[in-house]
C-alpha cells in the first residue's frame, strides 16, 4: 500500500513511555520519586552512537515533533517542517530524540498523572519544575538511550533555554548548541504577559484551586484566555495585518486596500458585543482548540519555568561566566519581527559568548511572522539550519 | 587565494585568535583555520556571504561594521583584519581605533586611490575613475571613503598608530623595487600591519 504521507515525512511514528525509578531532586528542593518520560525518536543511531540530536520543545510542545501517529492524522508533529528525510534535521543522517518534559500533559509525569503518595491526581501538588530540572531529566534519558554525547541540542524559545542550560550544566555532553528565538532570561514585559495568562486560569470558577480533575470539570475559559493572550505575543503586528487583511484585496477602492487586518467576520458591524472582526474569531478558535488538548496546571508550570529561567543565577549574574566551561560550538538565530524575544535579546547571549571567547555564529533572519517564525519554514532560516547541520553530520558520521 | 591575502597570512601567528571584519565568504578565515589552526570569527552583513561562511564551517556573526563594535572586549583577539573594506565604511578612522582596541595587532588592506591609473583617468577624462579594479559609478559605489597611501600614512602619524609593516603591490600583487620606490604612484593595493 502506498504511504499516505509526503515523501519527506518520517511517516508513522510511535511514542514510547520510559519509566525512571531513581528519584529526581528538583531545583526547588522537592523531589519526584519516580517518573515517566514520553519519548519519540526518528532516524537511526549510528554504530559510534554519535549522531544523536536532542530537540527540546517550547511552552506548548511535546514529544510529537514530526510524522504522524495514525494514518488519519491531518496534522504532523509540531516541527515537521524541520525534521525528516532531506529536511534541515535530516533523519537520514541523524537520530533525533524528542521528549515531553516533566510536568507536561502529553504522557510524561505531570499534573494529570496519579500521585503514588495520595492515589489521586497530582494537580496543583505537582512540584514547580525548572529548565534545569528538565535538562537533568533529559540527561538521564540520554544515559538510558546509551548516548554519551549529543551531536547537537536544538530548541526554539523555551526550548532554546534548555539548550543554553545544556551547554552550561553538561559542557562535555554536546558538540553543538543551536538556539533559536531565545533570550537569556525573561523581561518584565514577558513575565507580565505570563502573569495575565496565569490569572486567567486561576480566576476561572472551574479552576477549584487546581483540583478541577477531582471535581470532574475543567477551567476551559481560563485556558482559552491564557492562550489568546499568549498567541498575540507570538505574532507580529504585520503578520496579523496580513493574516486578517486578505479580503481587502477584493475591496474596490485603493484607499481602503490597506485595512490594517481589520477584516470583518460577517461583512458588517454588529453594534453589540458579538465577534465583529476576523482576528477575534481566530483567537477564539485558537484558544478553544488549545484548551481541548492542554492541561491548565501544566500551562501554569510552563509559564513559571519560563519566568524562573536565569542561567546566571550561580554566576553572580554574569552570563559570560556561566558559559566559561562550555565546550560546544554555538549557533543562534533570531527573527526581525519577534517582539517576544527580539534580536537584541538574542544578541545578549551572543555577546556573552564572545566575552567568554566561545565559538559562535549568529544570524538575524528577516521574517514577518513574529516569534512564531521559529516554527515556520522561513527559507533563509531553514537553509542556514540545513547547512550548519550538514557540517555537523560530516563531523559525527565519519 | 587573493594575493593580498597571501601576503597578510604570513603575519598571522599559528593558533592565534583572528577577527575578520567584513569577512565575505569566509575564504581567508577558512584558510587560516585549516593551515594555522586559528580560532576564527568573521563579521558580515550580506546574507549570501554569511551562508557561504556556514558552508565552510567558519564562525560568523551578522553584524554591521558601521554600527558599534562595543560588544567586543578590549584585546580579545590577537589580530583584527579589515581587507578591502576600509573605503566602504562610514567612519574609517573610528573603525581603525576600535580595531586597535579589540586586537593586539591590526591588518588593513585598501585600494590605493593615489595609483597612477586613477590620476591619469581623472586628469585626462575629468571623471571619477572606473576600472576593473573599481568598477562602480560615483553614484552607486559602496566605496565612500577612498584614500591614498600618503593619506593613510598621515592618519597613522596623527593618531600615533605604529606601522609595523607596509606592503604596496600592483594588480599582479608583486612588490617590485619600483613600487617600493614610488608606492603611492604605482601601488594598487596597500597592506598595513598596525599596532599601538
Amino acid at each position: 500500500m502506498p504511504s499516505p504521507f509526503p515523501e519527506n515525512s518520517v511517516g508513522l511514528v510511535t511514542p514510547q513511555c520510559l519509566h525512571f525509578d531513581e528519584p529526581l531532586v528538583l531545583r526547588s528542593g522537592k523531589r519526584i520519586a519516580s517518573y515517566d518520560l514520553m519519548v519519540e525518536t526518528y532516524g537511526t543511531l549510528n554504530a559510534a552512537r554519535s549522531n544523536a540530536i536532542l530537540v527540546c520543545h517550547a511552552l506548548s510542545g511535546d514529544h510529537h515533533a514530526a510524522g504522524y501517529h495514525k494514518e488519519s492524522d491531518t496534522k504532523p508533529g509540531w516541527w515537521d517542517n524541520c525534521i525528516g528525510p532531506g529536511k534541515p534535521i535530516d533523519t537520514r543522517k541523524f537520530f533525533v530524540v524528542c521528549l515531553n518534559n516533566l510536568g507536561g500533559c502529553a504522557g510524561s509525569t505531570g499534573p494529570t498523572s496519579l500521585n503514588p503518595e495520595t492515589g489521586t491526581f497530582y494537580g496543583p501538588d505537582f512540584p514547580v519544575v525548572t529548565v534545569r530540572d528538565w535538562v537533568n531529566s533529559q540527561a538521564r534519558l540520554m544515559d538510558r538511550l546509551g548516548i554519551a554525547q549529543w551531536a547537537a541540542v536544538i530548541g526554539g524559545s523555551l526550548g532554546g533555554m534548555q539548550v543554553m542550560r545544556w551547554s552550561i550544566s553538561y559542557p562535555e555532553r554536546l558538540r553543538h548548541a543551536i538556539m533559536i528565538a531565545v533570550a537569556p532570561k525573561l523581561s518584565a514585559q514577558n513575565i507580565a504577559f505570563n502573569e495575565v495568562a496565569r490569572q486567567s486560569i486561576t480566576a476561572d470558577p472551574h479552576f477549584h484551586e487546581g483540583r478541577y480533575l477531582e471535581h470532574g470539570t475543567y477551567p476551559k475559559k481560563g485556558v482559552m484566555l491564557a492562550r489568546m493572550v499568549g498567541h498575540i505575543t507570538y505574532l507580529s503586528d504585520s503578520a496579523m495585518r496580513e493574516k486578517f487583511g486578505k479580503a481587502s484585496e477584493e475591496l474596490p477602492s485603493e484607499a481602503i486596500k490597506s485595512n490594517f487586518g481589520r477584516d470583518l467576520r460577517s461583512g458588517k458591524l454588529s453594534f453589540g458585543l458579538d465577534v465583529d472582526f476576523q482576528v477575534e474569531s481566530y483567537l477564539h478558535y485558537q484558544g478553544e482548540r488549545f484548551s481541548e488538548r492542554f492541561d491548565a496546571n501544566t500551562y501554569l508550570l510552563m509559564t513559571k519555568a519560563l519566568d524562573y529561567f536565569d542561567p546566571t543565577v550561580d554566576y553572580d549574574g554574569d552570563l559570560a561566566k556561566a558559559f566559561e566551561h562550555s565546550q560546544c560550538r554555538f549557533l543562534l538565530m533570531s527573527f526581525s519581527s519577534d517582539w517576544r524575544f527580539p534580536p537584541e535579546r538574542t544578541r545578549e547571549i551572543v555577546n556573552a559568548l564572545l566575552k567568554a571567547r566561545k565559538p559562535v555564529s549568529y544570524l538575524e533572519i528577516d521574517a514577518d511572522q513574529g516569534h512564531d517564525a521559529f516554527l515556520l519554514p522561513v527559507p533563509r532560516y531553514m537553509q542556514a539550519l540545513s547547512t550548519y547541520l550538514a557540517r555537523v553530520s560530516d563531523e559525527v558520521n565519519r | 587565494m587573493r594575493p593580498d591575502l597571501d601576503i597578510i597570512q604570513h603575519w598571522i601567528e599559528p593558533g592565534s585568535r583572528v577577527l575578520d571584519l567584513g569577512c565575505g565568504d569566509g575564504s581567508l578565515l577558512e584558510y587560516l583555520k585549516r593551515e594555522k589552526g586559528v580560532s576564527e570569527l568573521g563579521l558580515e552583513i550580506d546574507e549570501r556571504k554569511i551562508h557561504a561562511c556556514l558552508e565552510k564551517g567558519v564562525n560568523v556573526i551578522q553584524q554591521d561594521l558601521d554600527k558599534s563594535l562595543a560588544n567586543f572586549c578590549d584585546k580579545s583577539f590577537d589580530t583584527v583584519l579589515l581587507t578591502q573594506t576600509l573605503q566602504a565604511v562610514s567612519y574609517p578612522d573610528a573603525l581603525i581605533e576600535e580595531m586597535l582596541r579589540i586586537g593586539h595587532k591590526v591588518i588593513v588592506t585598501f585600494p590605493n586611490f593615489g595609483n597612477w591609473r586613477s590620476r591619469v583617468y581623472l586628469s585626462f577624462k575629468g571623471r571619477m575613475p572606473v576600472s576593473n579594479f573599481m568598477p562602480y559609478q560615483w553614484y552607486d559605489t559602496p566605496n565612500i571613503h577612498f584614500c591614498t597611501v600618503k593619506d593613510f600614512d598621515a592618519l597613522c602619524r596623527e593618531r600615533h598608530i605604529r606601522v609595523m609593516a607596509r606592503t604596496v603591490v600592483d594588480h599582479k600583487h608583486q612588490g617590485s623595487w619600483m613600487i617600493r620606490q614610488w608606492p603611492n604612484l604605482l601601488g594598487e593595493t596597500a597592506i598595513y600591519h598596525l599596532s599601538r
